[in-house]
Parts: C-alpha cells; structure tokens; sequence
C-alpha cells in the first residue's frame, strides 16, 4: 500500500543518534556526503563504510529499514553500474564481443560506483530515520538564518517545507482512501486497458486535487485565525540546544573525513 | 440464509514496525441475508478496518470473509466482482465525486460493471429517485449541489450497482438533523424495495435504535456482539463500560427500574416509549375507576 513509502520517515528510536542536536545531525551528514565524494579508491570508501556501519548500529534501527530505502533505487544503481561496464575502455580487456568491451577498470567502476550510492543513501537515511521532519525543518531554518540579513525568506521557506512535510502523510492517507472509494466503485488501476486506466486516474486526481485545494484554504484560516504573521518575533516551543555529545560526534565525522583525505594523498 | 460471514478474521497492518497493530481481531460473524444491520464501535475499534475486507478492499493476515459461502478470494481475479456485489460507501463519500454531471458520476459504477448504456440508465434514474435527487439535477455538476445532495450523489454512485449488501460508513456524519432524517429515510425506503442487506455504521444510538433489525458492535478488534436491537440495548451496561451509549430512551427506562417501575421490556425508540407509558396509565386509570 502506499502507507509503506518511507519518504524521510522518521523511525521512533531512543539512541544517541536519535538524541544528536539535528543541527549537527545535518552538518555530519554534508561533511559524510563530502567524505564519500572525495575518497577515489577503496580504502577511502572502506573508511565511509566502516563510518556508515557504526552510526547504523548506533541509531538501533532495523537492518531491514536500510534494505526498504535502497531497494527504491536499485534500478538506478543497475543503470549506473551497467553505463560504468560499458563506457570504460581503459585497462585490461577482459571480454569482449563486437563494440561492446569490457574491461578490468570498468568491474572496478561499477562496483565502486555501486558501493558508495548504497552508502550515500544509507547515510543520509540515518539522518532522515532518526529524526522527525519537523525537528528537521527548524534545524534547517536555524542553518540558514544567516541569509537572513541577504533578505532572504529563511522563516517563509522552513514554513512551506514543514506545511509540506506535514501533508505528505494526509495526503498519502487521501490518496489511498480515494483509491479505496473508486475501487469500491469498480474502477480498476493496475489492469484494464491503457485509455481505461489513465481515465481511472481522472477518478483520483479530481478528488484529491478539490482536496487539497480546500485543506489549503482551511490551513490559510486557521493560521490567520491565530494571528500568524510571518517569522518576525515569532519564539519556538521547542529550543535546539548543543550539547558536548554532538561535538563529539562532529569531531568523530571530522577525524573520519580527515582520514579520508591522508590516505587519498598517501594512496596517490 | 447467511449471505456474508468471517471466520476467524484477524487484519493486522504495518507488521513488523513499531506502528504494528491488530485491528481485527478473529472476527467471527454470519450476517443474514436481508438484514439491517447497524454497526457500532468506538473510535479505533476497528468497524471501519473489519468493513473493508467485507468487499474485498482489504484482505486479512489470516482467516476467511464468505460471500454466499464462497470465499471472496478463492479467485483473486474475481475480486471485482465481489465489489459490485458488496457496494461500500466510505464516510464523507462527496470527497470522492469527479465527474461533471451527476449523471455521470452516478453511472461510473455501472460503467465499470460493463453494463450497457440501456441499463445504466435505467439503474441511475432509479436510484437517484431511491435517494430522493430530482430529475433536473442530473446534467447539472455535482460540485454546485449542497452538502447533503453531493452526499446523497455519491451514495447513489454506489447504489446504482444494485448490490446485494450495502454498506455504508457513517453516512449522515457532519449533515444536519433534516439532512441526516433524510437520508436515513431514504436508505430504508431503499431497503423495503429492494430487500438487500444493509449495514450501516453510525454513532448515533437513537438512528440506530430506529432502523436496525441487528446490532454488531466492535470493541478494541474484537467483536463485542451481534446480535437483536433489543438484546444488545438490554445490556445497557455493558455497552457504557465500552465507551458506548445506547439511546436515551433506553436511560430513562432503565433508571426508572432502578427506582422500582419496571415495564420489564426493553425501550429503545421514542415511538415504542410513547406507547408503553400510555398502556401503563390507561392501567393506572382503570385500576382508579374500578
């Protein structure tokens, strides 16, 4: 069912992850990016592994949620590994037949691309499965605050994406629940003919669009309603506060990060 | 004759996350054909989860749900067909409306059945003069029509399949008192005409009381009871510790046997009150004359 679409799905947990200030959360994660990117051999990509390995023990979540997040991709990865195979002509010949050739530095390419796509995203889902939207949005908004003084809409933009996070679970329950009416009705989405299926859509989309539009106009009232103005002198409820844990932890990223880089220049 | 049962149905969703939670708990339930029922339940106990599988929109973890005692998905590919036959109607179903006329918007069930244009017609004309929608309203859009009339359009979408069981999930919910008379009115006028099954889903005692035959009640996924009206309001108590309320009336009543009159029968509707409280002093005036 749709319901099973884990879109920065935050996963109920008590660990030190869970517990990181998500300010520091999202600056690890930049600097586990950077870190990924910038190591070109196996030994730096060995480091980024064992780095993603500690933190998923750390967080306590399933094995099995990091399985749910790659597999959305897995088409991806076959795409980039087999353009991998096939584009690199250098190195040793291993077989080949007519155009096609492949090569020893391709099979490297390819797996080496596939081993630090499954990290990029198992990475950055810890940051996403540990933390909940809401709590993101005001770490990104606190991130971003000096762009404040470029006249920059920083408060507007953290509203827009925490409304939007917000609504993506109303709107998948919407979807499926209209999904459900019209199948009530007979209406069929995954067989029948081509024209018959895109005007089954019609059946969904109408309704969800009226749906949303009328949620829109509600949200703008009720925010009005209790004298919503905008981000000026506006105090939160809940205060991001540091603590030497998350140091701790920025100083771990950046010894890993660091670590990658010395052995990319002694590797050379 | 049964027309509707489940053995043993137990639905259990997000298995295996921190969310997992049975909302259906075995269910066992045979409804009898031509019944109306009334289906009660707090909110969360699982009513609306156990009515879906009736239609085949969900399918149990385990157990079986029996269509004229034919498992519903003994073949998955004729699950459609069980959809034509169980018609549900969701709560707040106008949500659900997309065509430009109600015309249409009607005849989109009757269409997915492969009915030809002759039927379908025939089947939204009458229908919609089941659920009381003029005739001139029918090339207009449904999106101009009041509360009450879209609600009673898209009722009328599932209607005009003609099943065998209606179901129906709160369908006066968020209507006022004249649009909710309306069109429970109109649903019973539907079933003195047709004699099809009909469950209807509703928190409110008094609508209940007034039209169903039975009474299935629902209790944390289990099923608490089905059973008559009139035996189901009898354990009063019982019914209140759930978090339920049973009709008014039926308060009065019984806090009139605690206090020592006892007409030693069940009050549920006003009407059937009216009438026993009326014997009760004709009693009372004789007994004075003699």
């Amino acid at each position: 069912m749709l319901k099973d679409i884990t879109i920065g799905q935050f996963f109920p947990g008590d660990s030190i992850i869970h517990r990181l200030d998500p300010r520091f959360k999202i600056v690890i994660t930049l600097i586990f990016i950077i870190m990924l990117f910038t190591g070109g051999t196996f030994l730096c990509l060995a480091v980024g592994a064992v780095y993603t390995l500690m933190a998923v023990l750390l967080s306590g979540i399933p094995m099995k949620m990091f399985a749910k997040s790659v597999k959305p991709i897995m088409p991806f990865l076959v795409i980039t590994a087999v353009i991998n195979l096939l584009l690199m002509n250098s190195g040793d010949v291993l077989w080949s037949w007519k155009f096609i050739k492949i090569t020893h530095d391709g099979i490297n390419t390819s797996v080496f691309m596939i081993i630090r796509i499954v990290l990029l995203i198992v990475g950055s889902s810890i940051l996403t499965y540990t933390t909940t939207p809401i709590t993101l949005t005001d770490a990104i908004e606190h991130l971003l605050s000096p762009l404040k003084r470029l006249k920059f809409p920083v408060h507007e933009l953290a509203m827009m994406m925490s409304i939007a996070l917000r609504f993506i679970p109303t709107l998948i329950e919407e979807t499926d629940k209209i999904i459900s009416a019209q199948k009530a009705r007979g209406a069929e989405f995954d067989t029948g003919s081509f024209m018959n299926r895109a005007r089954n859509m019609i059946s969904i989309l109408v309704p969800l669009f009226i749906s949303s539009f009328r949620r829109a106009d509600e949200l703008a009232t009720a925010m009005e309603c209790r004298c919503y103005h905008g981000g000026e002198g506006r105090t939160r409820l809940r205060q991001l506060k540091s603590a030497p844990r998350d140091y701790i932890a920025l100083f771990i990223t950046i010894l890993f990060f660091a670590l990658v880089i010395a052995l990319g220049h002694i590797c050379k | 004759m049964a027309i509707l049962q489940t053995e043993e149905l137990t639905y259990t969703y997000s298995i295996g996350t921190p969310f997992e939670k049975t909302a259906v708990d075995h269910v066992d339930l045979s409804i009898n054909e031509g019944e109306m029922v009334g289906v009660m339940g707090h909110t969360g106990s699982g009513k609306s989860t156990l009515i879906q599988h009736f239609n085949g929109l969900l399918k149990g973890t385990s157990g079986r749900v029996l269509l004229d005692g034919k498992d519903i998905w003994a073949d998955k590919e004729k699950i459609r067909d069980v959809r034509f036959q169980v018609g549900l109607v969701f709560q707040y179903p106008e949500y659900q409306i997309f065509e430009e006329t109600v015309f249409k918007d009607i005849a989109f069930g009757p269409k997915n059945m492969g009915l030809d244009d002759e039927e379908i017609k025939r089947r939204v004309y009458d229908t919609a003069h089941d659920i009381g929608l003029r005739e001139e309203l029918m090339e207009r859009s449904p999106f101009e029509l009041s509360g009450g009339q879209k609600r009673r359009v898209a009722i009328a979408g599932v209607m005009a399949m003609e099943p065998k069981v209606l179901i129906l999930d709160e369908p006066t919910a968020g209507l006022d008192p004249a649009g909710r008379d309306k069109i429970l009115g109109h649903i019973k006028a539907y079933h003195e005409r047709t004699k099809n099954t009909i469950l209807i889903v509703s928190h409110s005692m008094e609508d209940i009381a007034e039209f169903a035959d039975k009474i299935l009640v629902m209790n944390k996924g289990k099923l608490f009871c089905y059973d008559e009206t009139k035996k189901v309001f009898a354990r009063s108590k019982e019914i209140t510790k759930i978090g339920l309320d049973v009709p008014q009336v039926t308060k009065v009543f019984s806090e009139l046997r605690d206090r020592g009159l006892d007409f030693g029968k069940e009050v549920y509707t006003v009407g059937y009150a009216k009438e026993l409280l009326l014997k009760k002093l004709r009693e009372k005036e004789n007994g004075r004359i003699a």
